[in-house]
């Protein structure tokens, strides 16, 4: 066992059991808190994928900017709902039945797409081993998502910071206070 | 040597983990949480196949728009969800149930 696969079976371990955590613990905020390790660990599989720099922004943009949003929210948001909202869900409860059948169904179906689909022989990634497209360990790859990044994805580029603008400016707008109804 | 299928099915755990947490937790926030977990499984299986795109860089490129839209994303989910806590005084989804009267 190499030292790449240990550290991947580690972050896939961590990355799963606390999404579980996320989605079984009673405690809202220690859910919040735990999705944070969530998402480290996901940080730490893009690392293992050889994208550095998409690993970087997911920390910078998921744990500083989303979670600190969530938290946010979650504090302005009182506290007597909280503590309303714990008392009334059970761990198992019969309501939740339906939820884990049709998750644990679809996690069987995707398990089935994915094992039989004998995804690591696909044609085009054989094509990118021949032709030396696979980014290896020694790659940078931070100046080549740039370049691209202003030319072949310029159009997706700009719409997309025009739609984060828009969004921004809505979520303004919606926060503000209501003087005159 | 990690296979491409290791990422695939650590994607599809995280994907369902989303699932479950979106159909069952009384909580508009912890939904919000829900959706972004499965967001990032989706973007787990955009990098391990944008490994095999050494110069457009594809994957990696496309992750980064969708990190860009989970944030526009939050921004506006939660300030909704601050406007419905403002008039419901709840933000338990089931029991939002009218529209301004």
């Amino acid at each position: 066992m190499t030292m790449e696969q240990i550290l991947f079976y580690l972050m896939a371990v961590i990355a799963i059991a606390s999404a579980l955590y996320v989605a079984a613990t009673r405690n809202l905020v220690r859910s919040v808190f735990m999705f944070f390790v969530t998402l480290m660990a996901i940080a730490g599989l893009f690392v293992l994928c050889m994208a550095d720099f998409v690993a970087i922004t997911q920390v910078v943009i998921y744990v500083g900017g989303i979670l600190v949003l969530i938290i946010f929210a979650f504090m302005l948001s009182g506290r007597e709902t909280l503590s309303n909202l714990q008392h009334q869900s059970k761990f198992i409860s019969i309501s939740k039945l339906p939820a884990l059948i049709l998750a644990g169904l679809f996690f069987i179906v995707l398990l089935n797409i994915i094992l039989k689909g004998n995804i690591s022989g696909l044609m085009w990634t054989e094509k990118a081993v021949l032709t030396n497209n696979v980014i290896s360990a020694k790659d940078t790859t931070i100046d080549n998502i740039g370049v691209n990044l202003m030319s072949n994805y310029l159009l997706p580029f700009e719409a997309i910071s025009i739609l984060l603008m828009m969004a921004l400016v809505g979520a303004a707008h919606l926060s503000r206070k209501e003087r005159s109804a | 040597m990690i296979t491409l299928t290791d990422f695939l099915v650590v994607g599809a755990a995280l994907f369902c983990t989303g699932l479950y947490v979106i159909l069952t937790k009384h909580n508009a926030i912890q939904v919000l949480i829900g959706i972004e977990l499965m967001l990032n499984a989706a973007n787990l299986n955009l990098v391990a196949f944008g490994r095999y795109d050494k110069l457009n860089n594809g994957g990696q490129i496309f992750t980064l728009f969708s990190i860009t839209l989970a944030a526009a994303t939050t921004a506006v989910a939660l300030a909704i969800i601050l406007n419905v806590y403002k008039r419901y005084k709840t933000i338990d989804p089931n029991k939002i149930d009218e529209l301004k009267d």
